[in-house]
């Protein structure tokens, strides 16, 4: 049923009382603004009720697929159980009162949990310093390249200006590289979905100021070939940057400093489980290797007899700088050190295994109920690969159709058309939170779909049928923008 | 294994399935010499309950302070509903709503939240969030150079009242963009900027103006716009979103037919979001609607679907880095959704009533603790503009000492000017009382103060 917007639900002069500081204070006149500043227009803010707001907001709430609330395996993302626990813990008064200009002596329980973190992070990567501020994984990346730029000058090496990117790669990484004033060049995949080696051999040089690599990469798969890709890049001048997105298919049990990785950003919000928030907060820690130590984006936490403190310009006069006001987010950093300490050595090896053995279970099943996969000569990381090639040319049945029907069987649906060099193809990330029982139920819808589709294509098509709305028409959305409501609205 | 359902029956039928001997052996693909790492310097694992303890004495540490500092992140009260909702699994655990129809309340909240935005600058349109005021500018300043089309300087003028790590965080972003941020200063006396003197035929791409600035002080908006419009550049505005409530919107700054501001950015923290040392909070954007295609970010728009029912879709997505890649409009991708729902609930629970009551408290405590403090001799103001829930104040000593005898004394007092402008005095100390602190609060930190400044400065007389 469609939920009206809260602003239909405004009625002139109803509030939400309790709210009101001036509620149970004693009047008083507050001081008068010049008239060429003041207001004079509406605030265009809703007026409700408290129950009004907790009532929308709360059915709103249920329209949405979460993983609290449906299998979600989307690829790419990490989708895995958001333990209460950090939340909670995060939220703490002392946590969440702390201003972040406050002094060290209102600050020493937060920091001692970041410097810990920090190093945490630091032994899980096998880099040599972690810097927690990046935001999320694209500022992750953005600090990532601007290091690798920054090493280059220091030495006075200013012609490295070009960025060597997969053609598989995450969206992020070529716009990063410009965001940088870095040109890009795409590498080729090979038949495994490994990087072309002799094509990265060719374009290597004087220009090279480094490499973006995921890995395993975004096709599911392990760079068979780190080590030599890694020898070429550093013999060429160049660096190596990993992104973080697919860091849990090897957490604890391989480390990226120990292939090669010159800098590397992790998406805590996947890999070490804090919340998606229906997109964001993100964060996206930087570690790096000794060389690239002086150009830490600040700041970074450090520790003497006196106590903890904050590392900034001063300590760190090489630092590209600063990327946010304060210092990232930190209350998903909170977040993410109660993870991490929960989880301890064993329970971090764990991670590697179980995502590698649920995606490898899952692949596996697929491929036996017919699903073609993009790579079946190779193991799965934490992900793989199908492609409905071939039911799209039978009957019809496309990543979109297969998409929006999972929806009606309760599961999210997994990513599509990314990457993309696959046609038609879903990436499927279990993650290592989910019970083989939701797995084998995961096959039997997708089963079932293809069957539907076999035998009635238009219905499929016509998917999803038991959400709260139908497919939308998104040609009309970009056409005739609509992207706030208007009082005039209501007439319509 | 924490979190990790699968008992020992589980994995050898996996693992048959599979036709792997081992677990290990999935990852046989990888070279033998990366997979023999050692984690020694992890802790072991902890119970929830073990946590739970070791949290509790931290956040202890760190609680209790009387807060006086402002300097871009404000203690405001939250209502309880705001984030028991947020914290809902379906808010809290769900994903960027690619799949449209298994999101359409993170959508439609997003929707609600664009239109309170563009309610509360006067804009037109407004993304889904950045992820926080200073790097939403570096964003902002951008999609100026982006959208002012006809200048081609890449000049930037930025108020030197802004506060100046959006300027650091600015210029770190756009440093390899052939961007040039320029000064423009203000007035010693009043606190805010002067009218530069830059002649009409110059070419500028964009002014970044601070309302209120990082003094407190209110800008005089309504001629700077002016005066950028007049030489072609286009205005971004830095705005506090309480202080709209009372203060005039950007979409209304300057006069004629190019009134307003181009691009609108901000601090989201103040709409229900906490503290919290610093993030996660959310930067806001607006602009007008001719730019919306140079926007960076998410944008939820409303359409229908194919019964013809309204519903809610992330729209104008070749924009975006996962279609066009290096020719998208920024990088961003996950952002702060959130935050944002906390800041949609908090609108919500507000109202256009609740939020003036708030500024309106914000701007009557501020001036109670200046004339509070300023009537502690040798303790005066600098700046005579007009404020808002800021201001600067001279003390008779150096700050920082004072500021570390308040520490010791459970209040947190204001924010040391020379941290942010290493050319300021030493003595001047930025403070802020938002409606969460009441009189009592006001009086005690007066007569601390007062304490503190009689009994140093005695001893430090002959100094």
């Amino acid at each position: 049923m469609a939920e009206k917007l809260i602003f239909e639900y405004g009625v002139p002069g109803r509030r939400a009382t309790a709210q009101s500081p001036a509620y149970g204070a004693p009047a008083a006149t507050p001081p008068e603004l010049p008239a060429e500043l003041r207001r004079s227009t509406p605030l265009g803010l809703p007026e409700v009720s408290e129950l009004d707001v907790v009532r929308h907001y709360t059915r709103l709430s249920q329209k949405n697929f979460s993983i609290d609330t449906n299998f979600y395996p989307l690829g790419s993302c990490t989708m895995k159980y958001n333990p209460r626990a950090c939340n909670t813990l995060a939220l703490q008064p002392g946590f969440a009162g702390r201003h972040p200009l406050a002094p060290a002596a209102f600050s020493q329980g937060f920091l001692a949990c970041m410097y810990e973190l920090q190093d945490i992070l630091k032994e899980v990567t096998g880099m040599q310093a972690v810097s927690l501020t990046p935001m999320a994984g694209a500022q992750g990346e953005f600090a990532g390249v601007a290091m690798i730029k920054a090493y280059h000058d220091a030495r006075g090496d200013t012609e490295r200006n070009e960025i060597l990117v997969p053609d598989a790669a995450h969206g992020t990484n070529p716009a990063t590289a410009v965001m940088c004033g870095c040109a890009v060049r795409e590498i080729p995949t090979d038949a495994d979905g490994d990087v072309d080696l002799e094509a990265l051999k060719q374009a290597v040089g004087p220009q090279t100021a480094g490499i973006m690599l995921t890995n395993p990469s975004t096709l599911g798969v392990f760079e068979q070939d780190i080590l030599e890709i890694a020898r070429t890049v550093h013999e060429a001048g160049g660096l190596l940057y990993y992104d973080g997105a697919n860091l849990n298919a090897i957490l604890g049990k391989v480390k990226p400093g120990e292939m090669g990785f010159d800098v590397i950003h992790m998406n805590l919000h996947k890999t070490f489980s804090t919340p998606h928030g229906g997109g964001g907060p993100g964060s996206g820690a930087v570690g790096v290797s000794e060389r690239l130590k002086p150009f830490l984006p600040i700041p970074v936490v450090g520790r003497s007899d006196a106590g903890y403190r904050w590392l900034d310009e001063a300590d760190l006069p090489q630092s590209i700088g600063r990327l946010s006001a304060f210092m990232g987010n930190a209350g998903v950093l909170l977040r993410a050190y109660v993870y991490a300490r929960m989880l301890g050595r064993e329970g971090m090896t764990r991670v590697a295994e179980f995502s590698t053995l649920n995606s490898n279970y899952l692949m596996k099943r697929l491929q036996a109920a017919g699903f073609e996969l993009a790579y079946p000569q190779r193991r799965a990381s934490h992900e793989f690969i199908v492609t409905l090639k071939k039911e799209k040319q039978a009957f019809g049945l496309t990543a979109t159709d297969l998409a929006k029907r999972l929806l009606d069987y309760g599961f999210h649906a997994p990513t599509v058309y990314f990457p993309l060099l696959v046609p038609e193809c879903l990436l499927i990330e279990p993650t290592e939170t989910e019970s083989r029982e939701t797995l084998d139920a995961f096959v039997d819808a997708m089963v079932a779909i293809r069957d539907e589709a076999e035998k009635d294509m238009d219905y499929v098509h016509g998917a999803p049928y038991s959400t709260p709305v139908r497919r939308l028409d998104e040609v009309r959305a970009a056409k005739q923008l609509d992207l706030r409501w208007q009082p005039d609205d209501n007439a319509a | 294994m924490p979190f990790i359902p699968h008992t020992q029956a589980d994995v050898d039928a996996m693992l048959e399935r599979i036709g792997a001997a081992s677990i290990d052996d999935l990852f046989d693909e990888i070279p033998a010499e990366l997979r023999n790492i050692d984690l020694d310097e992890l802790p072991d694992g902890l119970s929830e309950m073990a946590v739970t303890r070791l949290m509790r004495e931290r956040a202890a540490r760190d609680g209790g302070a009387l807060n006086f500092i402002g300097a871009g992140a404000y203690e405001h009260h939250v209502p309880a509903a705001v984030w028991e909702i947020t914290t809902r699994g379906e808010f809290y655990s769900a994903y960027t709503p690619y799949q449209a129809e298994a999101s359409q309340g993170t959508l439609q909240l997003i929707y609600e939240y664009q239109t309170m935005i563009c309610g509360l600058t006067g804009m037109d349109v407004a993304n889904a969030s950045l992820y926080d005021g200073a790097s939403g500018l570096a964003e902002a300043v951008l999609m100026a150079v982006r959208a002012n089309r006809k200048s081609k300087s890449g000049r930037v003028l930025v108020a030197d009242s802004l506060n100046p790590v959006y300027r650091q965080v600015t210029q770190g972003i756009t440093a390899n963009q052939g961007i040039r941020l320029e000064s423009l200063g203000y007035d010693a006396a009043s606190g805010i900027t002067e009218m530069p003197e830059h002649g009409e035929d110059e070419d500028i791409t964009a002014v970044v103006i601070p309302q209120p600035n990082f003094f407190g002080c209110l800008e005089a908006v309504d001629a700077l716009t002016d005066w950028a419009h007049a030489r072609g550049a286009l205005v971004i505005a830095v705005v506090n979103p309480t202080a709209l409530a009372l203060i005039k919107p950007p979409g209304e700054w300057g006069s004629g037919d190019n009134a307003g501001a181009d691009i609108v950015c901000g601090e989201g923290q103040p709409l229900g979001v906490p503290l919290a040392s610093g993030g996660p909070y959310f930067g806001f954007m607006c602009c007008s609607s001719k730019h919306v295609r140079q926007m960076p970010g998410r944008i939820v728009g409303r359409t229908v679907d194919l019964d013809g029912q309204p519903g809610y879709t992330l729209t104008l997505q070749p924009r975006e880095q996962h279609i066009r890649r290096s020719k998208a409009t920024s990088n961003i991708c996950t952002n702060q959704g959130l935050l944002v729902t906390a800041a949609t609930l908090y609108m919500s629970l507000l109202g256009p009533t609740g939020l003036q009551e708030v500024a309106q408290a914000c701007l009557s405590n501020t001036r109670s603790l200046a004339d509070a403090l300023t009537d502690i001799p040798g303790v005066k103001r600098v700046f005579d503009a007009p404020v808002f829930h800021e201001i600067c104040l001279s003390l008779p000593q150096p700050a920082g000492p004072v500021l570390a005898a308040l520490a010791e004394r459970g209040i947190a007092g204001g924010y040391a000017m020379c941290r942010a402008y290493p050319d300021r005095s030493d003595h001047e100390v930025l403070v802020c009382a938002t409606e969460t602190r009441t009189a009592d609060d006001i009086d005690l930190f007066a007569r601390e103060l007062a304490d503190i400044l009689e009994r140093t400065g005695s001893s430090s007389a002959v100094a």
